[in-house]
This record gives structure tokens, C-alpha cells and sequence, in this order.
């Protein structure tokens, strides 16, 4: 596995081996999937379209639907105009969704097909509505992609009325459908009534029932994006992801934001918890007290084995930042941290981490990618990796334990479905963890200090 | 087949072909859509007639904007089919960072290196990665610094350049490039634009990659086969393993493979593939192009096999063993065909009582919803609906409909070259009559051409091209198959509505499918996909159970 790689790292300026990011245009695909009765739409080339949709239902192992312009030839010399308006009618007409999300795509981009204009031209049916975002793949990452669409999303719909919705407005940033539920479950217990856009639970996770819906119940409904601008503060979540969508909503409607990290871990978890009391004044019931008591008693229970561990995290900017602060939390070495999304602010934010904890030899890196973090494991090893699937290709070439966290997991079953946000969510990734870890010493000890109770 | 099978078969057929409330599936599929949707559809999806000969489909033209397609674009069918599987390859996507990060590992072309590879690069992803500047000046330096890292760090024999859409757009010359590491590097490289709004779909890919091969690696090398009966398998990618089944299958029978294109092969390998004595073609649709132009060139017949089957494959066995015409050869075929059949028969027949009547979809890329068909009748099941993402008429209705074919625009757009009898490597094995003989008669063999789909199938069936998520979502809700095979964009919503669903294209991670062991692994497949305890659970006990038992109670009085 991976036989070709070498300690021997080199500076690359040109080439990207074993990327640690894709493209704007699926960010911006799931975003709109966290919309009620809403068609993402990809302007551009099919491949697009259906690479994108593929990786999202092998992730989710659930339908992912969206549509494409199939550009050809002839639509990338001329544009892309009326593959446009073609689209939108056939896509009303069979699709009937309440709204279209487009997004645009490389080539879209560099023809330079305008879409605000594009759309303007539309002739709609009555109640239905176009929104678009740019989503240039040469530019960031599918990170940029998720944020913009839900500032495409804003830009046509919110405005302020000056009639408080009371209710607060949460950008839970790229999670899973079962971290949504946790981060629903913790805003309601924090008697906060809330909206959060998006909002992928039900959509991304929908039962089985013998019928299939086309559009299943959930997703942030389009009145809901629209009142956003009457929200009673915004608490956005992932300091990455989080920043440009909160900014645009306040610019536009002087919507007071607070930037959170992703609550994973028991610090960033307090930090939502406190934020949310901000906000209904009421004081933090005994049951979510416990659960954090519960995460702290299970750390420092299992702290022998996780302490001193070395741990390689890679993946999108937010959820390494939040495992980080975990492993952290658990006595571990982060000792490579990495993102392949090109956001310095990752690098500084993963950096205060280390020597908030003390932490001391270890590296953060933006714009990396996972050939570099092999080389970087080969040339000093760890105990543990957390990340995506691709991951498993370094886990079994160097014998590493490996973890499953954040997007494409494409490889396991009924991951979207548990949370790693809040303390519940702590205490899923720390039995994880562990039992990596244990589970890897079990295997490889020698007879005689085998260990029936550990 | 049994009698009592055949007319479950012929009921089947009838209650397919008039619809569950006696209307045509057909018009059903239509009817909702608007009047020029309509006009183009209508000709893409059929239902075949009693009586009827040579019902013609459309095929290979643009999709319909909005429709929600199945299909991808060309560089998939370039880099993802043809080329992706070449393990001696560094392959270097030149784009931005998506196209390359979403074929990475993700199509299940199994290799392992062999006494031509120490490399095995199939494991990796490699891409320019490409950044705003590059697309306003221009990409071509990145690429050739990326290139010249390649060659730092993993000192490949061959690079691969495969375009993604912008490249086309802002005028990289990938050729150039290509032509220009040979030269510094001393390496093949191949650069292939293969941009993503070429053509209409990956097959427009599947071409690009084709010419490719056969301009600068196929007759360049000189590594002649050990046996009298060697053969290549065009179009066999080895997804689950298929390839190596057949391996170990044509070497009991004492035929030589040289190369599988492209699962598990090398352009180290694929160098000779001209100096077979035979191609033998699986996924038509996608290396029919070599096939023809190792005819034309090499003089090198192709014989349309299909080891996806029992019956299938020993019906291929033994057309490879007419094509040689060695009566050792034919011997051993039969004795081979007669141990393996022997060997899986109690499996079969486990498999089949459990399956026979039940009835199955498949939407697949270009050949495989045909290949099928052959596998699902050994198990007793009927095909009903047939679809194909990317195929061409020819690959429905048979080559003889190829110069009856209007090029289009988009057609025109991708490259069709030519070639000549190579003066001293052009060897015909048979006259143009002895093939034509070969060919004749009920027992004539599928030599260097291909009938087509259609012709296996019954009236009644539904034959869709370019299928879509409306008209999949219909046929599920209308015809109710037990099964319905097809990819992952569309497995989800089949599977959500009831209807058992497993992947054609991955084979949902299992396999091999092919030959005598492959068939016995689907039978099981298949058998567990529809009779998996958790069908079962789905309806709740309580949607069936009155929530109040006992008496009720008198007013006023609790219960």
C-alpha cells in the first residue's frame, strides 16, 4: 500500500498527490440539500454534476439529487444561457421543487457565464425561485463552496423586516445530519428556539419507510432563510467555515454573530452551551450538566491510555480543529495536524491550541495534503490517525490505528448518523478512541502481557 | 429451461408488457413530460413489439439539460475508465483539484504488480491542482513543474496527462507538454484532452483514450506470447476481479492472456498486445475503437465474448475454441467447461430455485445490461427493463445500424482516427471468406462484430437510453422488478421505495461476477439483496395492529 512513498519529503510547488480537499461546487451541493423542497443545480459539464452526487450518497448511503446544465461543446464556446433556462423548466416541470440552487462549476466560471443575469432572464412559475452562488473550483476548497452557497442563498432571500422572529439563527457549519440533531437537542434543551440553516437532518438521513420521497421532510425551509435577517443573534459554528456567512448576514442585516469553533470536545462544547445561555438567560439544566460530567469522568477514566498518545488528524478545517482540541482535552500529542482547504487561519487557530496545552513538537498545516502527512508519519510515527476514509490507505501501510471523522467517509456504515458535536458526541469519539487504541495493543502484545481487565 | 419456467417467463412478459392497469409502460414513462421533452425522449425509450424486427432506439445525443441524468462527462470515461486503470501510469489529472480527488479509488479496477510493474500507482491521486492564475495565465508551466516533481519523486517509465474542462478553455496544449517530457525525460507520455464538455457523455472519453493507446503504446513493443492461443480482453477493467477469473478460466483451457484492457494492465504490457492471436471483447462500448483499428492494422480478429453468465461463458469458450479450430484445444475446452460447471451446479441450483420468476432492471454504462441479462436467465430471473448511461446504437441494435448513424455536431467533436495495415506486423489468420464461414449458420460465432442488445430481448421489455431519475423513479413505481440493478446514484431512491437494489457498476464492493465462481457469488448477491431479514422491518407493527384491545369502556368508567 502507498509502496511509492518515501521519507524523503521534497518541496512540491506544482504537484498535488493524494489531495486532502476537492471542489467548491460539492460544498455547494450539500449546503442546498439542507434546504426544504430544494434542487441543487450544478452549471456546467454532467461529470460534475455526477461526481458530485456520488460522493454524497456514498457518503450519506442515502439519495443525493441534484441536476446539471450538460454543458457541451457548443454551450462552452457560446455559454451556458440557455442550458440555464432549459434546465429550469424541465426541472420545475418533472422536478417541482420549491427552488433551484445554482451553483457554477470550472468551466462555467471561466467562460464566464453571468448568473445573475442568467437567472434575471428566467421565466418562473408563479412561487418559485432561482438563487445562485459562484463556485469557482480554482479557487479554495468544497469549504468555500458550502459557505458561499449559503451566502447565495442569503443574498436573494434575507432581509430585515424589524420583526423579531425570537429566535435565533445557528450555522451549524459542515456537519452530519446526527451531529444537527445533537446541536438541535443541546439549543432546546438551552430552552433557545432556534433556526439552522442548513439543515441536513431528515434530508441526509431519512428513514426507510417502503416510499420514496423525492424530497423528504426536513431541510431550512425558504420562509425560514428569509427571516434570518430578524433572527435574535446568530451563533455560527466553525471559525473557518462559519466567519463569511456570519459576516454577510450581519452586513446585510446587522444580524450580532458569535464565531464558535465546532463544539467537539468538552471546551468548544462549553463554548456553545454558554453562548446559547446568552441567549435565553435561562441557566443550564442538570441534564446537560451531567452529560458533560459524564464525557469528564470517561477522560479522565480512560486518560492512561490516551495520554502521551501521538495523533495524526487530517480533514476540512473546522472538524480538525475541534478533534484537535479533544485529543488535546484527552492528554494527546497532536503531533500532525492538517487541512488540504488553503486557510492560514487554520494554521494560527491549530497553533494557539498547541500552546494553549503545551504541547511542543508538533506541526499545523494549511493547503497540505495526505502524501506529505505520510512522509511526515514515516519519518516519525504516531499511534493514532483521525480523518476520512482515504486515510485507511495510510493507517494499513503504516499499521496505524485510524478513526473515521468528517467528510468522504465512504467506507463505513451509520457514521452520518452519530454525532461528534457536543458532549454526547465526546463520548462516542473518546470510546473510539480508545478502543482504537486498545484494540491495537490487544492485537499486537506479546502473549505473556496480555491484559484480560484494562 | 423447463417447460414450466418458460411459461412463468411468457406470463411475466405479458404482465409486463401490459402494465400493471393494462396501459403501455411506455406512454406511462412519457406522459408527464412537456411536449418538447416528450419529442426527445420518445425516441430514446422503448418498448419492444411482438413481431417487430429491428426497432430502432436513439442513442448518443445530448442530454437534456434539467433531467437529471445519469451520465458523467469525458474526462471520466478518459481518466475514470480507460486510462485510471494502467497501474505502470503516473496519471496526472491537469485541472483543478475535484476531478482528480472524486476518481481516485472510487472505481473498483483491481490490480497488482507483475513481472512488467514494479510501480503500482493506482493507489495514488495525482493533479496540478490548479488555482485561479493558472486559468488566467495559462497552466502549462504548472504542469510541467508538476511533472518534473513526478519524475523526482517516483521516476515513472510512463505519465498520463488527462484535461479537465478549463484546460480546453484557456488553450493548455497537453500534447505539447507530453511530447516535450518524452524528450527531457526520455519516458512515454501521453496527453489526452479529454475536457468534460467534450462529446456528450464518457464515452466521447472512452474514444479519446482509445486513439491514444493505439497511436503511441499498442505495436510498439515486442514481447511475443509464449502459447499458439493468446488473446487479449478488450474492455475488461477487472472491477471485483472479474478479469482475474477469466484468467484463470482461459488458462485451464490452455489460452494465454497477454493483457486485460485496462483492469490490472500495464502499457509495458500493452506495448504487444498486437502480436494475440486474438481479441476477445468484453464492454463493447467502450474499446470497440481499438478492436477495429487492431483489425484494420494488425490484421488481429475480435470475437464479442461474454463471460458474465454461465451459459455465457461456455458459449464463449467454445467460440474461442471454433475461432482456433484445434481439436486439443476443443477438448479441453469441453472438459474445463464440464468440471466447472460440475463444480458450481449445487450452488446454481440452490441460488435458482430460490430466484427463479423473479424479474430485474438493469441500468448500466455501455455493455453490462446486456451481459446481464445472460447471468439473470441462468438464475431463472427475467430482464425487464434495459438501460444504458452512454451507449451508442450499435451497442442496442447491433453494428450492422453503424453506417446507417447520423453524426451530429457533438459526435463530430471527438477525434476518430484511422489507420492503415501496418506493412510488416499486418498478418490476417483468415481469409475474408473463411470468416464469413465462420460466422454463418446457428452455430456461427460473434466474429469481429457485435449483434446488439435488443435481438435477446422479449417483447414487452422497456429499453431506455440515457435514463433518468424520473423515468427510474416511474419504471420502479410501474413495473415493481424484485431487483433493480444500477449505480449508486440511483440505488438509494430504488431502494427507498422498496425495491431491492445493488450497484452494476461496483458491484456494491463484492464480486468477481464473471465466469463459473463470479456467478455463483452474484446468485448470492442477488438472493440476499432480496430476501434480507430487514425487508421485513420496514412497515412497524403498529401500522398494522389496533392500538386498543379488550373492551371499550363504558362512558364514564375507566377502562
Amino acid at each position: 500500500m502507498l509502496d511509492m512513498t518515501t521519507k524523503d519529503v521534497k518541496v512540491r510547488e506544482a504537484l498535488r498527490v493524494n489531495p486532502c480537499k476537492t471542489c467548491q461546487p460539492v460544498g455547494a451541493m450539500y449546503a442546498a440539500l439542507g434546504v426544504a423542497k430544494c434542487m441543487p443545480h450544478s452549471h456546467g459539464s454532467q461529470g460534475c454534476c455526477s461526481y458530485h452526487r456520488t460522493v454524497l450518497s456514498r457518503h450519506f448511503k442515502e439519495p443525493a439529487i441534484a441536476s446539471s446544465s450538460s454543458f457541451t461543446e457548443g454551450a462552452s464556446v457560446f455559454g451556458g444561457k440557455s442550458n440555464l433556462s432549459t434546465s429550469a423548466k424541465n426541472i420545475f416541470d418533472m422536478y417541482n421543487p420549491d427552488v433551484i440552487a445554482v451553483h457554477t462549476t470550472c468551466l462555467s466560471e471561466t467562460i464566464g457565464d453571468d448568473l445573475s443575469s442568467f437567472i434575471m432572464d428566467l421565466e418562473l412559475p408563479d412561487g418559485k425561485l432561482v438563487v445562485h452562488t459562484n463556485t469557482p473550483s480554482y479557487v479554495g476548497s468544497h469549504i468555500n463552496g458550502f459557505f458561499n452557497m449559503m451566502i447565495g442563498f442569503m443574498n436573494y432571500l434575507t432581509k430585515k423586516t424589524g420583526t423579531p422572529t425570537g429566535k435565533t439563527a445557528v450555522f451549524p457549519g459542515w456537519v452530519n445530519p446526527g451531529d444537527i440533531r445533537e446541536l438541535k437537542r443541546i439549543a432546546a434543551q438551552m430552552n433557545v428556539p432556534a433556526v439552522f440553516f442548513p439543515d441536513q437532518s431528515g434530508v441526509l438521513d431519512a428513514p426507510m419507510t417502503g416510499r420514496y420521497e423525492f424530497y423528504p421532510e426536513g431541510g431550512t425551509t425558504l420562509d425560514e432563510i428569509r427571516t434570518l435577517g430578524d433572527s435574535d443573534g446568530l451563533i455560527a459554528l466553525g471559525e473557518i467555515i462559519g466567519v463569511e456567512p456570519a459576516e454577510a448576514l450581519n452586513k446585510k442585516c446587522k444580524v450580532p454573530y458569535t464565531l464558535l469553533p465546532l463544539p467537539v470536545g468538552v471546551a468548544y462544547t462549553d463554548q456553545y452551551v454558554l453562548a446559547l445561555r446568552k441567549q435565553s438567560r435561562t441557566e443550564v439544566p442538570a441534564a446537560l450538566e451531567e452529560e458533560r460530567g459524564r464525557l469528564v469522568d470517561l477522560m479522565l477514566d480512560s486518560s492512561q491510555y490516551t495520554s502521551g498518545k501521538k495523533v495524526a488528524i487530517f480533514g476540512d478545517p473546522d472538524i480538525v480543529i475541534g478533534l484537535t482540541s479533544l485529543a488535546l482535552e484527552m492528554g494527546m500529542v497532536p503531533k500532525y495536524v492538517i487541512t488540504g482547504t488553503p486557510k492560514e487561519e487554520f494554521t494560527r487557530k491549530v497553533t494557539e491550541l498547541f500552546e494553549k496545552y503545551g504541547a511542543t513538537d508538533c506541526k499545523a498545516k494549511a493547503s497540505a495534503d495526505l502524501f506529505e502527512l505520510h512522509q511526515w508519519i514515516k519519518n516519525e510515527p504516531v499511534d493514532l490517525l483521525i480523518g476520512s476514509t482515504y486515510g485507511k490507505q495510510i493507517a494499513r501501510a503504516e499499521d496505524i490505528p485510524f478513526i473515521r471523522a468528517g467528510f468522504p467517509v465512504l467506507d463505513r456504515y451509520g457514521g452520518p448518523l452519530l454525532p461528534v458535536v457536543g458532549y454526547n458526541g465526546g463520548v462516542l469519539l473518546v470510546e473510539k478512541i480508545v478502543g482504537a487504541l486498545l484494540d491495537k495493543f490487544d492485537r499486537t502484545c506479546a502473549e505473556e502481557d496480555f491484559e484480560i481487565v484494562l | 429451461m423447463s417447460g414450466n419456467e418458460r411459461e412463468l417467463l411468457e406470463t411475466l412478459v405479458k404482465r409486463v408488457a401490459n402494465g400493471p392497469s393494462g396501459t403501455h409502460i411506455k406512454d406511462k414513462l412519457l406522459d408527464n413530460y412537456s411536449a418538447k421533452v416528450y419529442k426527445n425522449r420518445k425516441e430514446h425509450v422503448i418498448q419492444l413489439e411482438e413481431g417487430v424486427e429491428n426497432q430502432s432506439i436513439a442513442a448518443n445525443t445530448r442530454t437534456i439539460p434539467g433531467i437529471m441524468t445519469a451520465r458523467g462527462c469525458c474526462y471520466a470515461g478518459c481518466k475514470g475508465v480507460v486510462v485510471g486503470p494502467l497501474k505502470d501510469v503516473c496519471v496526472i489529472t491537469h485541472g483543478p483539484i475535484g476531478c482528480g480527488f472524486y476518481s481516485w479509488g472510487t472505481r473498483r479496477n483491481r490490480a497488482k504488480p507483475d513481472e512488467h510493474t514494479d510501480k503500482n500507482f493506482v493507489t495514488y491521486c495525482f493533479s496540478t491542482d490548479m488555482q485561479e492564475p493558472d486559468i488566467v495565465f495559462g497552466g502549462e508551466k504548472k504542469l510541467e513543474k508538476a511533472i518534473e516533481e513526478a519524475m523526482e519523486l517516483f521516476s515513472p517509465k510512463c505519465i498520463m496527462i488527462c484535461s479537465t474542462c478549463p484546460v480546453g478553455l484557456i488553450g493548455d496544449d497537453v500534447q505539447a507538454v507530453a511530447r516535450r517530457t518524452e524528450e527531457k525525460y526520455g519516458i512515454k507520455a501521453i496527453g489526452y484532452s479529454c475536457e468534460g464538455y467534450k462529446g456528450v457523455s464518457q464515452s466521447g472519453g472512452h474514444h479519446i483514450a482509445n486513439n491514444g493507446l493505439m497511436r503511441y503504446v499498442i505495436g510498439t513493443g515486442d514481447k511475443k506470447p509464449k502459447t499458439k492461443f493468446s488473446v487479449n480482453v478488450l474492455g475488461e477493467y477487472n472491477i471485483g476481479g472479474d478479469g482475474w477469473e477469466e484468467v484463470r478460466i482461459l488458462k485451464r483451457c490452455g489460452i494465454e492472456v497477454l493483457n486485460l484492457f485496462t483492469g490490472d494492465a500495464s502499457v509495458e504490457s500493452l506495448k504487444s498486445a498486437h502480436l494475440a492471436h486474438l481479441n476477445l471483447v468484453m464492454c463493447h462500448r467502450s474499446i470497440n475503437y481499438i478492436a477495429e483499428m487492431m483489425k484494420t492494422k494488425y490484421g488481429l480478429d475480435w470475437l464479442k465474448v461474454n463471460f458474465i453468465g454461465v451459459e455465457a461463458t461456455c458459449k464463449t469458450l467454445r467460440e474461442i475454441a471454433k475461432y482456433f479450430n484445434d481439436p486439443a484445444l476443443t477438448k479441453k475446452v469441453e472438459e474445463v467447461i464440464a468440471d466447472e460447471t460440475a463444480a458450481i451446479k449445487d450452488d446454481m441450483d440452490h441460488y435458482r430455485a430460490k430466484l427463479t420468476g423473479k424479474t430485474a432492471g438493469i441500468f448500466s454504462g455501455g455493455s453490462r445490461s446486456h451481459h446481464y441479462q445472460a447471468l439473470l436467465r441462468d438464475l431463472g430471473m427475467k430482464t425487464v427493463i434495459a438501460g444504458y448511461e452512454f451507449a451508442h446504437r450499435d451497442d442496442y441494435e447491433g453494428r450492422d445500424v453503424i453506417p446507417t448513424i447520423k453524426e451530429d455536431a457533438d459526435n463530430k467533436n471527438i477525434e476518430s482516427i484511422t489507420v492503415k495495415p501496418d506493412e510488416k506486423l499486418y498478418h490476417e489468420r483468415y481469409t475474408a471468406q473463411q470468416i464469413a464461414d465462420l460466422k454463418s449458420g446457428e452455430e456461427g460465432i460473434e466474429l469481429d462484430t457485435y449483434d446488439g442488445m435488443i435481438p435477446e430481448m422479449c417483447a414487452g421489455d422497456v429499453v431506455v437510453d440515457d435514463y433518468n431519475h424520473f423515468e427510474t423513479d416511474a419504471l420502479i413505481k410501474t413495473v415493481k422488478p424484485d431487483i433493480f440493478l444500477s449505480g449508486i446514484k440511483d440505488k438509494h431512491s430504488i431502494q427507498k421505495a422498496g425495491v431491492s437494489s445493488r450497484q452494476i457498476h461496483s458491484y456494491d464492493y463484492s464480486g468477481p461476477y464473471s465466469g463459473f465462481r463470479g456467478a455463483v457469488i452474484f446468485a448470492r448477491d442477488v438472493a440476499m439483496a432480496i430476501y434480507t431479514n430487514a425487508w421485513q422491518l420496514v412497515t412497524p407493527p403498529w401500522k398494522h395492529e389496533p392500538m386498543l384491545t379488550g373492551k371499550i369502556a363504558e362512558e364514564g368508567k375507566n377502562a
